[in-house]
């Protein structure tokens, strides 16, 4: 950041009742800071005039371990990143290195990552609503959340043996068939899944104070979005309706039908329904994509040593919160060259002191809940 | 030294009840605070579809005295920073102001610490109001800026929502005309009905700043725990922190016990002059009968629980509950069904029957608003700060004032045309009605006169 609101002594703002400005650290250990998110505020009272976001305590230098790494070796290192949504990570690793290796999965393979990727959307938009309404203070909604969750993660476990860091997929499709009851398991839990968000809505979505906790909080503007790079929830809640499942389709999507929900003010409440119309819209998708799983192989031909020819590929996927992008570069070796990761997270970030500046203590954490951010992802 | 002496003789002997009483106090409230926070727990717990403390006891029964003992002996940290007397005073203050409060409160006509203090509601209200000393101070010793935070948004609070609260008790005491307890409970008797009824704007008023006073969620801002870390205790652990913890609970109770005084009849049954199906040779009648019979169904329902329990301990334990409620039930009814059976005990029964059915019915009462309290916080988000000084300046002040001069208005035309009792509504009643538009219209004036002020403007509510 280079011009810090912080550190600037010379643009100093004038306080409210001329006192001195207070410095609250929030973070790293923090209720509401979603992990070790560090954020220097610059407090008028209560008022927000600066801020100034600390990252990196949860960095691993995921980059620089996929250098040492075969490319089928470093696979379960993504799902480190947005340990939310692991499933996701996965997909967008994968497609980048079938890209690289100009392998195509099987359309049965692409089915089922869909499939699945789309559960994890969700299950990461659960984790987001609960937390994100635990902030502004309702506590009931986290325990519902948690529940639908556990359906998602237990499907997967069904699937794959791991809930939460899956490595669910491998390069040039899936390790394994899909078990006999995933249809079946994937449709009750699409049933089921209808009335409980109508529960969430119930608590939330006409509640006086929730509104009055969301509704103008947090402003982005759709240029402002589109300039500070802001992808996913967060740059449709401005207005702009880009979806990379829409625009560059890769796994399955290009197969079913569904809308890419926008909002028009681009705060946490419009934020907010974006987000409840994405689970939506990814249970319909699910629920399209049982009714006809093509048969067939689930993996392409590709060699136990992956050599792809040298050259690089960049490959982004919507991840639940946004593009995830993976820039991979080869030098024909076993091991990737270097791969470069654009995470949702750690861009989306970017916009935070945009959206807190003249807001209160208060909206800081609805303001940080609403990016939906996820430390592992933003430190790497 | 002999006179000295025979003084304190005199005083211990006029005044032994009392200090017993408050010995008693102090010694179970705790105990009663822990299984208050146990109650919520479950209670959260079954809102939120999960189990709550299983582990402690049956059912997680011992859970409190477990939590106790880990509060007593976990380490005591002073910050360096912190100003040590003032760190040590604060949560003692608190504590102390709350527990001085229950000395004022009278659960029965004859269960009172302070026995007919004539300054009753005041006394507890303001008594009450001191614990905001130990939130303040004990915000700013801790050197923190959580604290500090916390300390001044509580301050702020209580200014604003004490006014709110003190109105509508105003409200209540009109149709009193006393601030003694026992002679308001009285006065509810001699109308024959609540004044909540009689006033509900009132009683919703207090309700709402009752919730705001104890800084309980939605309006828990001093400790926003998602916020402000734990907001003025962040820098408290182990027993100064459960000081703290104790004062809230206790503060819950005293309020509840102030609204079940004013607002729902004290210690009297529900419809306290009305009589149904009376038993005409005691003079009993079914609300009377009515404790014993709740017992009863709570009882048969933990019965037929019973063989649907998964495990033998489980078992046990509801036929316990079941056995208790029983119990209760037996005891409630013994006084009912004594005069009955044998009309000479009548007249050394009826101390009796007063004492246990006032008891039970306050504690439902009190129970039920304490379990309002718990409902809302697990039901609604928190208010930011500007909201809720908006709502308590600009709504509940402004209602709560207008209520009060709307009702002494009714009570006015209500004595003009000798509207006694329930008759009284059809005066009180427009007048709350039009309290309520009144206080609705200013709102949104004011709401129309300052059009979305939202983002970059400051707070203006500082109070």
């Amino acid at each position: 950041m280079a011009n810090n609101p912080i550190t600037d002594v010379a643009g100093k703002q004038q306080t409210l009742l001329g006192a001195d400005e207070l410095i609250l650290n929030m973070g790293p250990q923090h209720p509401s800071t979603h992990g070790v998110l560090r954020v220097k505020l610059k407090l008028d009272g209560e008022r927000v005039i600066g801020s100034e976001c600390m990252i990196g305590y949860l960095h691993r230098g995921v980059e620089k371990i996929a250098e040492h790494r075969s490319y089928q070796q470093f696979a379960p290192y993504v799902d480190r990143m947005d340990y939310v949504a692991a499933v996701s990570n996965g997909l967008g690793y994968c497609e980048a290195i079938e890209k690289l290796l100009m392998v195509e999965a099987p359309p049965r393979a692409k089915v089922i990552r869909t499939i699945l990727t789309e559960l994890q959307r969700i299950a990461s938009h659960l984790l987001w609503l609960g937390t994100h309404a635990l902030d502004i203070g309702a506590l009931t909604p986290l325990f519902y959340c948690f529940r639908e969750r556990e359906e998602i993660l237990k499907i997967f476990e069904k699937y794959c043996g791991a809930r939460l860091t899956t490595h669910a997929f491998r390069i040039g499709g899936l390790q394994y068939e899909a078990y006999d009851t995933l249809e079946k398991d994937v449709e009750r839990f699409c049933k089921a899944f209808e009335p409980r968000i109508k529960d969430y809505e119930d608590l939330l979505t006409q509640n006086r104070i929730w509104l009055g906790r969301t509704k103008g909080v947090g402003i982005l503007t759709a240029a402002d979005a589109i300039a500070l790079g802001a992808t996913g929830p967060l740059l449709r809640a401005s207005g702009v309706k880009w979806d990379i499942r829409k625009a560059m389709p890769y796994a399955a999507y290009d197969q079913y039908k569904f809308d890419i929900p926008t909002g028009k003010t681009g705060d946490t409440y419009d934020r907010y329904m974006v987000r409840m119309e994405e689970m939506r819209q990814s249970r319909l998708i699910c629920l399209q994509a049982i009714e006809n799983i093509p048969s067939g192989p689930i993996m392409a031909k590709v060699g136990k040593v992956l050599k792809p020819p040298p050259g690089e590929v960049y490959h982004s996927i919507e991840a639940p919160k946004g593009e995830l992008g993976y820039y991979v570069i080869s030098d024909g070796t076993v091991q990737p060259y270097r791969v470069r990761i654009r995470p949702p997270s750690f861009v989306n970030l970017q916009s935070f002191d945009k959206m807190v500046r003249g807001h209160l203590v208060a909206d800081v954490v609805a303001i940080i809940g609403t990016l939906d951010i996820v430390l592992g992802e933003v430190d790497r | 030294m002999q006179a000295v002496t025979q003084a304190t003789m005199e005083f211990m002997k006029e005044y032994r009840t009392p200090l017993i009483c408050g010995f008693v106090i102090v010694a179970v409230l705790p105990l009663i605070v822990g299984y208050v926070v146990l109650v919520e727990r479950k209670i959260m717990a079954d809102m939120q579809a999960r189990l709550g403390p299983m582990r402690v006891g049956p059912h997680g029964l011992l859970q409190p005295i477990a939590d106790a003992v880990k509060l007593l002996i976990k380490e005591d940290i002073i910050p360096d920073d912190a100003d040590k007397l003032v760190f040590w005073l604060a949560p003692v203050l608190s504590v102390g102001a709350a527990l001085l409060a229950i000395a004022g409160l009278a659960i029965g006509p004859a269960f009172q610490i302070a026995q007919g203090i004539n300054i009753g509601i005041l006394f507890v209200v303001g008594v009450s109001a001191m614990g905001i000393f130990g939130i303040v101070l004990g915000g700013w010793a801790s050197n923190s800026h959580y604290s500090l935070i916390g300390a001044l948004r509580s301050s702020a609070q209580l200014v604003s929502y004490e006014t709110a609260a003190g109105m509508a008790l105003v409200c209540g005491l009109l149709f009193a005309g006393t601030l003694n307890i026992t002679s308001i409970v009285q006065a509810q008797y001699d109308q024959g009905i609540w004044f909540g009824l009689l006033a509900p704007v009132a009683f919703f008023v207090y309700l709402v700043a009752s919730i705001a006073e104890t800084n309980r969620a939605p309006f828990d801002l001093p400790e926003a725990e998602s916020e402000l870390v734990a907001g003025y205790m962040t820098e408290f652990s182990g027993f100064r922190w459960s000081l703290y913890f104790l004062a809230e609970y206790t503060n819950m109770i005293v309020v509840a016990s102030v609204a079940t005084t004013l607002f729902l009849g004290g210690w009297l049954r529900p419809f306290p002059r009305t009589h149904w199906l009376t038993w005409k040779s005691t003079g009993m009648d079914f609300f009377d009968f009515l404790p014993a019979l709740l017992m009863v169904v709570v009882g048969a329902y933990c019965l037929a629980r019973t063989p649907k329990q998964p495990v033998r301990v489980q078992q046990l334990f509801m036929l316990a509950v079941a056995g208790m409620c029983f119990a209760a039930a037996a005891v409630l009814a013994a006084p009912v069904i004594v005069p009955f059976v044998k009309p000479s005990l009548a007249a050394a029964v009826k101390p009796l029957y007063e004492g246990i059915h006032g008891g039970f019915w306050f504690i439902c009462k009190v129970g039920l608003y304490i379990y309002f309290f718990m409902w809302v916080r697990f039901t609604l988000p928190r208010y930011r700060f500007d909201q809720l000084m908006r709502l308590g300046w600009h709504f509940l002040i402004p209602l709560s004032i207008i209520n009060v001069l709307l009702i002494g208005i009714a009570m006015i035309i209500g004595s003009y045309y000798h509207l006694n009792g329930w008759w009284l509504l059809l005066a009180t009643i427009p007048a709350s009605i039009i309290a309520l538009i009144i206080a609705l219209f200013i709102l949104a004036l004011e709401q129309k006169g300052q059009p979305q002020k939202a983002a970059g403007a400051a707070p203006d509510s500082y109070a």
